[in-house]
């Protein structure tokens, strides 16, 4: 099996080149990272050259990197965002606004040749992230790149109906962008005077649902854990 | 401008659902019609969105899987297994023989859980009552099943990551005598369960095929079916992979894709079992696509029940970062007990990387993109749902067919809009 994986990596380095980088993969899966702008023509060869065959596009997933490896050890009080995260605790304030915070990932299909690929690719400007949309190399991509903009904010530049999907009409904001809160910022509410239901702030108070004291563990600080004890 | 009365005549918009009984759900159309032809269909999803991608980011991995029942809620212990399949990449784990055949053998009883519970309410929703009654006597024997494993009889939350919550029971629930039920019918009722879940399941997949009969008997030749799914929503092969579909969907349309044979995964490969392609790529192909399905299914239970018998064995892998100690332990032991509280309340740290793991659920491929950084949670979540490609497609199916048509339509994407709405 992971010689069919190098076998197709070495097909997409062949027909690539230096345009995608190979990223870290679990055996058997195969991933690559490709530049914004060299987006559709890959996308393009990977479905049209012979030997890659990539006909389907089976999923389409936005990330926010905001937190990635950070942890959010607020214990002491009732944080927003529930559980605290078991990462070793990093001082400096995430970000919001670094570049490649965003990324959309893409899963192919090869039906022909019975292989799969991930490709990814970051938005390089954070403050509006956008990428161009693969309508019109795989079509099933329509409603998989409404839901990341809804839910992310990425703009797909070209997509011809780019509507909100999930979220309720008039919402503002993008709730899977890991700055939204998890109990959102507003609730509906029945107003039997205006006789119709009217939004106001959210009255749900964040619940910690992990033990407090075990977060004074030694084991998690830095300077005094065991090197030799893999985490 | 009104010179020609005819020409008053103008596409209108119609609005379907959401609360429509054939909206499966709580599916909204706006609809644009000339006359009683389909102009544009526009699905508005998202009643039903609870954000369960986001809620999985904020709680250790394994109390997420209670979620995943939700999701696709009536093939649910599908969805979990695509959950625990791509946490189980990630940590680089397998779970022992006996617990992958009894997988295999849970996803397959979803298999016909779920098709019996499409093929009632596709038939109801284009006009025949009967079916839905008879596949629901089936189902109540299913979802029997499910309670005797897992104490529920839905939302299971029966698999984990390394192995499955507990071994198959030795007896199944029986029922009671009461002020409605004589000591002559209980004793009638019971008959089936008087041995083990698998004497069980066993006496379920004898009977299980004459059942599959008894449908066919009532809609395959029948006129009024034919005349309502004959060559309605045709979708050609390369539309079909176009547009991202998978399962019975991309099945009926003659491409021969079955994440089972192709990319097996569990205990697949071992089994005997074939898969039906359709032809012509309409409505009633993918009927007939999924009746032989749940004859197929009925075989692959057949030869994991024999296997289960002969093979008794651990169900969980034998691992304690990903299994809570045993209860008697827990009892006696201080270590066993803080593992336990350690266990449910922080869980365990996934390496970091990033994996797609994808099953052949009864609606197509269900796939969880998991990310995790190294921590407890994960830290990115998303579910490939299969109904969401098929309903994005819902428009172009639709064109050019009657209102009616629209009914026939939604009910053969097998739409449940716990997946799609997520």
């Amino acid at each position: 099996m992971s010689e069919a994986i190098e076998a197709l990596a070495a097909k997409v380095d062949a027909q690539l080149g230096t345009s995608v980088r190979r990223i870290p993969a679990p055996a058997h899966e195969l991933a690559y990272e490709t530049d914004a702008a060299a987006l559709l023509g890959v996308c393009r060869t990977l479905r049209d050259q012979e030997e890659l065959r990539f006909q389907m596009l089976m999923d389409l997933a936005g990330i926010d990197y905001l937190n990635y490896g950070r942890s959010d050890w607020e214990t002491e009080s009732a944080t927003r965002s529930g559980f605290s995260r078991a990462r070793l605790a990093q001082n400096a304030a995430p970000d919001a606004l670094a570049p490649g915070r965003f990324a959309v990932v893409y899963q192919l299909l090869s039906v022909a040749h019975n292989q799969r690929l991930r490709l990814r690719v970051r938005c390089p400007d954070t403050a509006e992230p956008s990428v161009d949309s693969v309508i019109e190399v795989w079509a099933g991509a329509n409603w998989f790149e409404r839901e990341a903009f809804d839910l992310f904010g990425i703009v797909f530049r070209g997509h011809p109906d780019l509507r909100r999907i999930l979220t309720d009409y008039g919402f503002i904001g993008h709730p899977f962008r890991k700055d939204f809160p998890l109990a959102g910022n507003v609730e509906v509410q029945y107003d039997p005077d205006r006789q119709r239901v009217v939004y106001r702030p959210v009255s749900i108070t964040p619940r910690v649902l992990v033990p407090k004291v075990i977060r004074h563990d030694h084991r998690y600080m830095p300077g005094l854990r065991d090197p030799q004890v893999p985490r | 401008m009104a010179a020609n009365p005819l020409s008053e005549i103008r596409n209108y918009t119609m609005n379907f659902g959401p609360q429509h009984p054939a909206a499966h759900g709580v599916l909204r159309l706006v609809l644009e019609m000339d006359g009683e032809v389909i102009q544009k269909a526009d699905p508005h999803i998202g009643l039903l969105h609870r954000g369960t991608e986001k809620l999985a980011e904020s709680k250790p991995f394994n109390q997420s899987i209670g979620y995943m029942d939700r999701l696709d809620y009536v093939s649910m212990m599908c969805n979990e297994h695509a959950y625990v399949l791509a946490i189980e990449r990630l940590l680089g784990i397998e779970p022992p023989e006996r617990a992958q055949y009894i997988r295999v053998m849970f996803d397959e009883i979803t298999r016909i859980l779920n098709h019996l519970m499409w093929l009632g309410s596709h038939g109801l929703d284009i006009g025949a009552m009967t079916v839905f009654l008879l596949a629901f006597k089936q189902r109540e024997e299913l979802m029997d099943v499910y309670e005797a494993v897992s104490g529920t009889r839905m939302h299971a939350t029966y698999y984990r990551p390394g192995g499955v919550y507990r071994d198959l029971p030795d007896s199944m629930p029986k029922y009671q005598v009461t002020r409605w039920h004589s000591e002559k019918d209980v004793a009638r009722m019971n008959a089936a369960r008087a041995g083990t879940l698998l004497d069980f399941i066993q006496a379920f997949t004898e009977q299980f095929p004459a059942a599959i009969d008894d449908y066919e008997a009532l809609l395959t030749d029948n006129r009024i079916w034919k005349q309502r799914t004959v060559n309605i929503g045709v979708v050609t092969p390369e539309r079909a992979m176009q547009l991202g579909f998978s399962g019975p969907m991309l099945r009926g349309s003659g491409v021969v894709w079955d994440l089972r044979k192709k990319q097996p995964y569990e205990v697949y490969a071992r089994m005997d079992f074939d898969i039906p392609v359709g032809v012509n790529g309409d409505c009633y192909d993918r009927y007939l696509v999924r009746v032989e399905e749940m004859r197929q299914s009925n075989r692959i239970i057949r030869q994991c029940v024999e296997w289960l018998r002969a093979h008794p064995g651990p169900v969980m892998i034998d691992d304690r970062k990903v299994r809570p100690p045993r209860r008697e332990h827990m009892k006696e032991d201080m270590e066993s007990l803080i593992h336990h509280f350690k266990f449910f309340t922080e869980g365990y740290e996934v390496p970091e990387g990033e994996t797609y793991a994808a099953i052949e659920a009864p609606k197509g491929e269900f796939g969880v993109y998991l990310v995790s950084d190294g921590a407890n949670k994960p830290y990115r979540l998303k579910c490939r749902a299969p109904g969401f490609a098929h309903l994005a497609a819902l428009e172009e199916m639709c064109k050019g067919h009657m209102l009616a048509d629209v009914v026939a339509v939604i009910g053969t994407q097998d739409i449940v809009f716990g997946e799609i709405d997520r």
